[in-house]
């Protein structure tokens, strides 16, 4: 067993049991108060440590997972002073449970070292710098956030400090103080009253409306009053109004929903009988009777059901998406009692309501019986009543308190990395701005200086009043002239304020939401087979999926289908199901006949595609009770009994329907009903199996659930002959430690089972061993004993659990072992091979076994036979070391100072080895050599990579791994998974996409910078914690190399766009404000300057945003390296950027001084000079987009063209208003030829600089963009024409 | 590992979902929604960009022809007389004269026409250095009092010329009124009287919808700095042709404005006898004043800008359009050619 050694800090001889401490310590001192209720005082004392730590170092082998964890244990983050207690007593106290539970240890120390880490934790001990040297190393500020946010739902779990009373059927005493909810929900946020303020509050949470309203506050002052007063809040007044009526509308459907919901009704006990009442009016501690079919009200213990045996199916879709169904289980204790006309008594002791919907914990104080509560006894609100007439239950949590309602929150928002860029020239957009108000006020300065002695008179200044009366010489709109310098600071920044561009923030998400419904509506990532379509949950990321360089995948579900298929078996050393021995069981007739009856009493639902090994199922049938029977007989019985799924008749009750939550359990079921063990009846308390047509009614005694720690379950079962036997199931590793080899017995098939483990590791399937063992009479009331009490523990009862399986899950006998096939999903092998080619990186995550994971990593042609691979298996941290130096000399990775930089490219990396080789060896570098190198593939196990990830070793596997290929890791834990995304993300600029399905594969999702989660078999956790969800890992080729490209280009050319639109009009008025005595007038209309960018000019962004599209997708499929163009960053960078912003200055000379020089010594007036000036920008920012519009639709037409006629439109409107001094302006302009001849002039010269660079670029440094843009038009003439299908 | 959670829109319906979940949530195909709506996508091919630049110099040099040759017609006569109508005894202090009200500010002056100038001619002044686009000028106006005689009140954007000292309302208000310019030109020619039209020569959307027919002068200049011109109180508004020309600011600080028109033409060497009552004053801000008599064409007044800037585009775009056509001749690039994708160009450095 790996020991502990590198995770401390301390001696090497002690760690082992430091860790157990410090853990046990963390798991129980969660919850003092309750523990003490519960615990017998007496074993509190000191001369148990002793004893306990022998039994830890005992027990040292039953947890190895333990030590697989990088980060470790540490302490849970105190919430109240109540908890701090002295650190010995806690010790002490903790002794009689030293096997800590490792999950919940895991998590919640994990997420204690988070938050030691963010510096939240005051109350520190020694073990925790030193154990979180990963954390403090270099964990970066960005992915703390990360963790703490997935963080905050593993909070509640821990949350028991006080737990809740109900009193069945008497809400009034469970609800004395009025603290717990009613079952009236409100998910809307205002109501007519708060709405105004509260929506208000809201919008200005944003920084761009709280500039808007800054702006528009300083506009208000009477020195600075640029704009009128009411046209300069119009944008603002608008923003805010769309705003206000989406939001209201919105949450008048939720308002709807809630009336609707909170309006049904229930039946529940009152007054002695059930009567209907309305949902919104049900109080915790009510009992409620729920009918098939209908949803559940509120969370609810279930009390009895139409089933004699206390079993209620439900299904949860509401609440997870999983389709099938569930079972729950009305404790026996209760099922008999009759509600109507009887008063019940009882009490419920839960924990607090909290956010986990796998976990509950309570117990029941019932009619002087005290019996514990579990998930399993719990219907959840949302959930509906399946193949069950009815069910009784007692209402615990209601309304906002229930599991479905406290985990209706949104994921955290992720931030797209080309904002944070286009933050970063914002920033330089805002000292542009700067300057430019600067340049104003210092040239008002001087000329005020200047003018000082003139202006009393001025005519156009005229600073003092000349009437002899009473304000005779007082200064008029004058404050002196800093002041006066001051305000025309202040003035310019209203003139300038588009500089900039906040309509950018706003326009952003509107051209977000458009990609997105493109994204979703795309056939091709539609899923016929789970009828799911893409999904964006994440609405500030689609152009991050245009750069991603690194993918980390799952395997198991997202790689393969998940729908596990039994395919080989090994038992009594014997390996069958070999494909040459199979038939069909259906298709051999003759088989049928021979079997006779049996085959026509089935009832379970046949399933033609499991094949039988004719050879396994005559001995089987065979009469002989050899060992070899034997063995076989309880393979296959354990098979059907040690699992948890469900067989569900039929309503014809021909077929058997097996419903489970893991489908490797169904697959083994479904196995065994083929060969004969039928599963047809499954309660708490027995199950019944139709072993070749003979009835076989087995008690169950106990069940210990499949842990993912342990990794092996277990099943205590009560023959008809009183004959008890443990069976139990599980993962190689956990397994053998646990199985006597009893090599002198004679049955040495030991080693032929472990070789038949590896074969079937290799062909790329699950394996399973299964055992048994006899308990004696003492074992098992000992274990009796204790499974009694730890099932009815209120607290920790999951390591309790833990500590009695292990009692019984010892010196077992091996039967055999299973090997089950988790296909490959459609079209995988093509989809990894074209990201590959886009220079993706693919790094496959899986916590299966090192071969199963290179034989499905060698089917998906992710490794290929020619690849050179490195393994990294240590067990030390010094091993892992010497590993890791040996790899990267043997290959040629240098070290970490070409890494520092970050790696800027997979391919100049690879070249740059090839090319130390070459140098090295001083020889011609050869093909051969050249492919050795660049396919480099890095394997490394979990154990290594809690050495790896802790030490400072994380820069040498980050230099390696960067430099291979390929990587996989296997048997890793979810948190490592997010510790390996961390790896690349912290260390480089690289994008990371992480992409799962199950539970397993949150906190990855959550890490990298663009999660995907895949709707899968294995619920939907992944799914919510993700930012985009599909239905195949395929889509993901189209995801990335389509939409993403797409999406990029778009949004990387809106904001380019954007910024030029925006510096261009107010760079214009910048030069005009130097001829007009630095006073701050604009020519321009006041509506004109507010209407521009957000009526004449915004629409064609928005669809050339949402719609343009450089390449076809075919083109894009064919050539995955087209997606080299978003890690380049070719579409936005520094160097575009201020290219743009020279030809924005440019342009806005044209726009000045061709109408200046044309008119200069004429007659134009003010507001003709603005009415030409606006409609020339409005023309020329439109041309300038058209020119890059590279696919001109209907839609594009109407915006552009569309956009210049509106604002002519608004122009004369504008001006045939008579009041407005600017009346009649275009009418008279448009008389004159002299205008428009200078428009056409404008419009050629600003843009001509442009064309000019554009056509000389794509003359001598095409891009490959434009050079498949030509290949796809010119070469496929018709290559627009949709595929009809 | 705790549920993340609903939707953020899905807060509420629990049922809603169920019910969509039963019908299939295939996309609808649409042309739109596949993004494959029947589009042009125009590409720099050699053909176009050679069209392109031969197009606009084919449009430009035409067009800067005739502006030039237009612009070439027009006979503009500017005479400068701020400073030659400050008597020689009050050069040093041109402020003093042009402020007092006893000095004689007739100045006559003969020039020569230098070629044939046909009717219509427009007069102009010009005025430099005076900024009527400042923002404290520009504002100060009010359009309503202009139009209607109700809204006589004036409005505080007037200041300081909005009421007079006893409170009464000026008509018109506010700075741009009270500096009306106010120097007045008579011309003779051969001794003969020659009329200026200074009918219709401000916007008739001004006389018909800005200035009010019933609207009258009042207080106007009657403060103790007078800044212009005076108003005939009996005139209303809309016939005060020389004030709704002012009041139309000027965009640039040179600028010029309509005086009136000659309707007579006027032959090469005619000499022109000009009276000028020298009054506004532009010396105290260091404004210059000039008199401008100019014929026009149909590009409006003399300014060879723009027939210069279209001849000199035109002539580059056709140069460019040699210039790549050379280079398209010399040294083709085949389009859409896969060899010159960069991962195929330098696959040297690319180990795939």
């Amino acid at each position: 067993m790996t020991s502990g050694e590198p995770l401390l800090p301390f001696s090497d001889s002690q760690p082992p049991k430091r860790i157990r401490r410090i853990g046990s310590f963390d798991c129980l001192c969660l919850d003092n108060s309750l523990a003490l209720s519960n615990f017998d005082e007496s074993r509190i004392n000191s001369g148990e440590i002793n004893e306990d730590q022998v039994k830890e170092e005992e027990e040292d082998d039953l947890a190895p997972l333990e030590f697989a964890f990088p980060w470790k244990p540490l302490k849970k983050p105190y919430r109240s002073g109540v908890r701090r207690q002295s650190y010995s007593a806690d010790l002490r106290y903790h002794q009689p449970f030293p096997l800590a539970c490792p999950t919940q240890v895991q998590k919640k120390l994990v997420w204690g070292s988070m938050e030691l880490a963010s510096g939240k934790i005051s109350h520190s001990v020694p073990l925790v710098q030193s154990g979180t040297p990963y954390m403090v190393h270099d964990q970066s500020v960005k992915s703390q956030r990360v963790w703490r946010k997935s963080m905050q739902l593993e909070d509640n779990l821990f949350n028991e400090v006080d737990s809740r009373l109900i009193y069945i059927d008497d809400p009034r005493r469970t609800n004395e103080k009025y603290e717990f909810t009613g079952n009236e929900i409100c998910t809307s946020k205002y109501t007519i009253l708060t709405f105004l303020p509260k929506n208000l509050f809201i919008q200005f949470h944003r920084v761009a409306y709280l500039y808007f309203l800054a702006i528009a506050a300083l506009n208000q002052l009477p020195p600075l009053a640029v704009f009128g007063r009411t046209v300069s809040l119009f944008p603002l007044l608008l923003v805010l109004a769309v705003t206000a009526v989406k939001d209201g509308y919105e949450d008048w459907r939720r308002h709807r929903s809630d009336c609707k919901e909170n309006n049904r009704e229930a039946l529940v006990l009152q007054d002695g009988a059930f009567q209907p009442k309305r949902w919104k009016d049900i109080e915790a501690g009510e009992v409620v009777k729920i009918f098939a079919d209908d949803t559940v009200p509120c969370d609810m213990i279930l009390l009895s059901t139409s089933d004699i045996s206390g079993i209620a199916y439900i299904q949860t879709m509401n609440l997870d998406g999983e389709s099938n169904l569930k079972t729950r289980y009305a404790r026996q204790e209760t099922i008999n009692t009759e509600f109507e006309g009887f008063s019940v008594s009882g009490m419920i002791r839960c924990e607090q309501p909290n956010r986990n919907i796998y976990e509950f914990t309570a117990n029941m104080e019932f009619n002087g019986h005290k019996f514990p509560l579990t998930q399993s006894n719990i219907v959840l609100r949302g959930c509906q009543l399946k193949n069950t007439e009815w069910f009784i239950g007692v209402v615990v949590y209601a309304g906002q308190e229930t599991k479905a309602m406290l985990n209706s929150a949104t994921s955290p928002a992720k931030r797209s990395k080309l904002e944070s860029y286009m933050n970063r020239e914002t920033f330089w957009l805002s000292v542009f701005l700067f300057v430019m108000c600067f340049v104003v006020a210092l040239g008002m300065g001087l000329w005020l200086v200047r003018h000082k002695e003139q202006l009393d008179s001025l005519p156009y200044y005229r600073k003092r009043y000349f009437t002899m009366g009473k304000e005779d010489s007082k200064p008029y709109k004058y404050y002196g002239i800093p002041m006066e310098t001051f305000f025309s600071f202040l003035s310019s920044i209203i003139v300038f304020q588009i500089m900039i561009p906040i309509s950018l923030y706003i326009t952003m998400e509107l051209v977000r939401l458009g990609q997105s419904y493109f994204m979703i509506e795309d056939k091709h990532m539609y899923d016929s087979a789970s009828d799911s379509q893409f999904q964006c949950r994440s609405l500030n990321i689609n152009e991050d999926l245009g750069q991603i360089r690194y993918i980390f995948s799952d395997k198991t579900g997202t790689l393969t289908e998940n729908k596990m298929e039994f395919r080989r078996a090994s038992i009594f050393g014997k390996d069958y199901g070999d494909p040459e021995h199979m038939v069909n069981l259906f298709q051999e007739t003759s088989a049928t006949a021979s079997r006779g009856e049996s085959v026509c009493r089935r009832k379970w639902m046949p399933k033609p595609e499991i094949n039988v090994d004719s050879k396994l199922m005559n001995l089987l049938q065979s009469g002989s009770n050899n060992e070899e029977k034997q063995t076989a007989h309880n393979f296959f019985l354990t098979l059907a009994a040690c699992n948890t799924v469900i067989p569900i008749l039929d309503n014809d009750m021909e077929t058997i329907n097996y419903q489970g939550e893991s489908p490797d359990e169904q697959a083994l079921v479904s196995a065994a009903s083929t060969y004969g063990y039928i599963l047809c009846e499954r309660t708490s308390g027995h199950i019944v199996i139709d072993v070749h047509g003979e009835k076989l009614r087995l008690e169950v005694l106990g069940l210990h659930e499949f842990d993912s720690v342990c990794k092996r379950m277990s099943v205590v079962i009560k023959f008809p002959d009183s004959s008890v036997k443990v069976l139990v199931k599980g993962a190689d590793s956990s397994m053998f430690s646990i199985i006597t080899k009893d090599i002198e017995s004679g049955d040495g098939f030991w080693h032929e089972t472990q070789d038949h483990l590896i074969q079937y590791s290799l062909q790329g399937l699950r394996t399973l061993v299964i055992a048994t063992r006899d308990l004696t009479a003492a074992e098992l009331e000992e274990w009796q004993c204790k499974y009694e009490d730890a099932s009815t523990s209120l607290t920790e009862r999951v390591v309790k659990l833990r500590q009695t399986a292990a009692l019984i899950e010892s010196k077992l006998s091996l039967l055999g072992a299973t090997a089950i096939e988790d296909k490959l999903q459609e079209g995988v092998p093509e989809t990894i091979e074209s990201l590959r080619q886009a220079g993706i990186k693919v790094w496959v995550l899986t916590g299966d076994k090192q071969e199963t994971a290179i034989s499905i990593g060698l089917s998906c042609k992710l490794l290929t036979t020619d690849m050179q691979r490195i393994v990294i298996n240590g067990t030390s941290e010094a091993e892992c070391r010497n590993l890791l130096a040996d790899a990267k000399v043997k290959y040629g990775v240098n070290g970490r100072n070409g890494n520092l930089k970050s790696i800027i490219d997979a391919e100049s990396n690879c070249s740059r080895l090839s090319c130390d080789i070459s140098s090295c060896e001083k020889l011609h570098m050869d093909a051969f050599e050249k492919k050795v190198t660049s396919s480099l593939a890095l394997v490394i196990d979990g154990t290594s990579l809690v050495y790896i990830l802790e030490k400072d070793l994380a820069w040498e596997l980050f230099d390696l791994a960067t430099a291979c290929r390929v990587v996989l890791c296997c048997r890793v834990a979810p948190l490592q998974k997010a510790g390996i995304v961390d790896l690349i993300k912290s260390r480089t600029d690289d994008m990371t996409l992480a992409i799962g399905d199950g539970a397993n594969d949150v906190s990855m999702i959550q890490m990298a910078d663009v999660g995907v989660g895949l709707c899968g078999q294995e619920g939907r956790q992944a799914v919510m914690a993700s930012d985009f969800a599909m239905g195949q890992f395929r889509f993901l080729e189209r995801l990335l190399l389509v939409h993403g490209h797409w999406n990029y280009q778009r949004i990387a050319y809106l904001v380019l766009y954007n910024f030029y639109r925006n510096a261009v009009f107010v760079l214009m008025l910048f030069w005009y404000i130097l001829c007009t005595a630095f006073s701050t007038t604009s020519a321009l209309t006041d509506w004109s300057s507010v209407l521009y960018s957000v009526i004449y000019t915004s629409v064609p962004t928005v669809i050339v945003g949402v719609y343009d599209k450089d390449l076809s997708h075919k083109t894009l499929l064919q050539y995955p390296k087209l997606y080299g163009v978003g890690h380049r960053h070719e579409a936005y960078n520094m160097r575009l950027f201020w290219i743009t912003m020279v030809d924005t200055l440019w342009q806005s000379l044209v726009l000045f001084y061709v109408p200046l020089l044309t008119y200069r010594e004429g007659t134009i007036d003010i507001w003709s000079l603005g009415s030409l000036w606006t409609i020339a920008v409005v023309v020329l920012v439109n041309m300038h987009l058209a020119m890059d519009i590279h696919c001109w639709a209907v839609i594009t037409h109407a915006a552009i063209w569309g956009s210049i006629i509106i604002a002519y439109a608004c122009m004369v409107i504008v001006d045939s208003i008579p009041i407005l001094p600017n009346y009649w302006t275009i009418y008279h302009l448009a008389g004159s030829p002299e205008y428009w001849i200078t428009i056409l002039l404008i419009i050629v010269i600003g843009i001509l600089p442009r064309l000019l660079f554009k056509v000389v670029h794509q003359l001598f440094w095409p891009s490959d963009i434009q050079i498949a843009r030509e290949a796809e038009i010119l070469k496929q003439p018709s290559y627009d024409q949709p595929t009809a299908k | 590992m705790a549920d993340r959670g609903g939707t953020g829109s899905g807060g509420g319906g629990g049922q809603g979902a169920l019910e969509t979940a039963k019908k299939s949530r295939k996309p609808k195909y649409s042309r739109f929604s596949q993004q494959e709506l029947p589009a042009c996508k125009p590409i720099l091919t050699p053909g176009w960009v050679i069209t392109t630049f031969i197009s606009i110099g084919v449009v430009f040099i035409p067009i800067g022809l005739a502006s030039l040759f237009a612009s070439q017609r027009v006979t503009e006569i500017v005479y400068q007389y701020d400073s030659d109508c400050i008597p020689p005894e009050f050069s040093d202090d041109s402020v003093e004269f042009i402020k007092s009200d006893k000095t004689n500010k007739t100045c006559t002056r003969t020039i020569t026409v230098p070629k044939q100038m046909k009717s219509p001619i427009y007069v102009y002044y010009q005025l430099n250095n005076f900024y009527q686009n400042h923002r404290r000028y520009v504002k100060s106006r009010d359009d309503k009092q202009l139009w209607r005689k109700e809204d006589e009140t004036s409005s505080q954007e007037c200041k300081p010329e909005d009421f007079t000292a006893n409170g009464q309302p000026i008509v018109p208000c506010g700075l741009i009124a009270w500096s009306l310019f106010n120097d007045t030109y008579k011309f003779r020619v051969n001794d003969k009287v020659l009329e200026v039209n200074k009918k219709n020569i401000a916007w008739s959307s001004d006389r018909d919808h800005k200035f009010g027919s019933d609207v009258y002068p009042k207080n106007f200049q009657s403060g103790t700095l007078i800044g212009g011109g005076k108003l005939n109180s009996s005139i209303p508004l809309n016939q005060q042709e020389d004030l709704i020309v002012w009041m139309r600011p000027a965009a640039l600080p040179t600028f010029r404005k309509l005086y009136g028109k000659i309707e007579t033409d006027l032959e090469a060497n005619d000499k022109i006898n000009i009276v000028i009552e020298n009054n506004y004053n532009t010396y105290s801000f260091g404004g210059k004043k000039k008199l401008v008599l100019s014929t026009t064409s149909w590009m409006g007044g003399k300014n060879d800008f723009l027939g210069l800037a279209y001849l000199t585009v035109g002539g580059l775009c056709l140069f460019l359009a040699i210039s790549f056509i050379l280079v398209y001749v010399l040294k083709p690039r085949p389009l859409g050619d896969p060899s010159y994708l960069s991962w195929n160009r330098n696959a040297a450095g690319i180990l795939n």
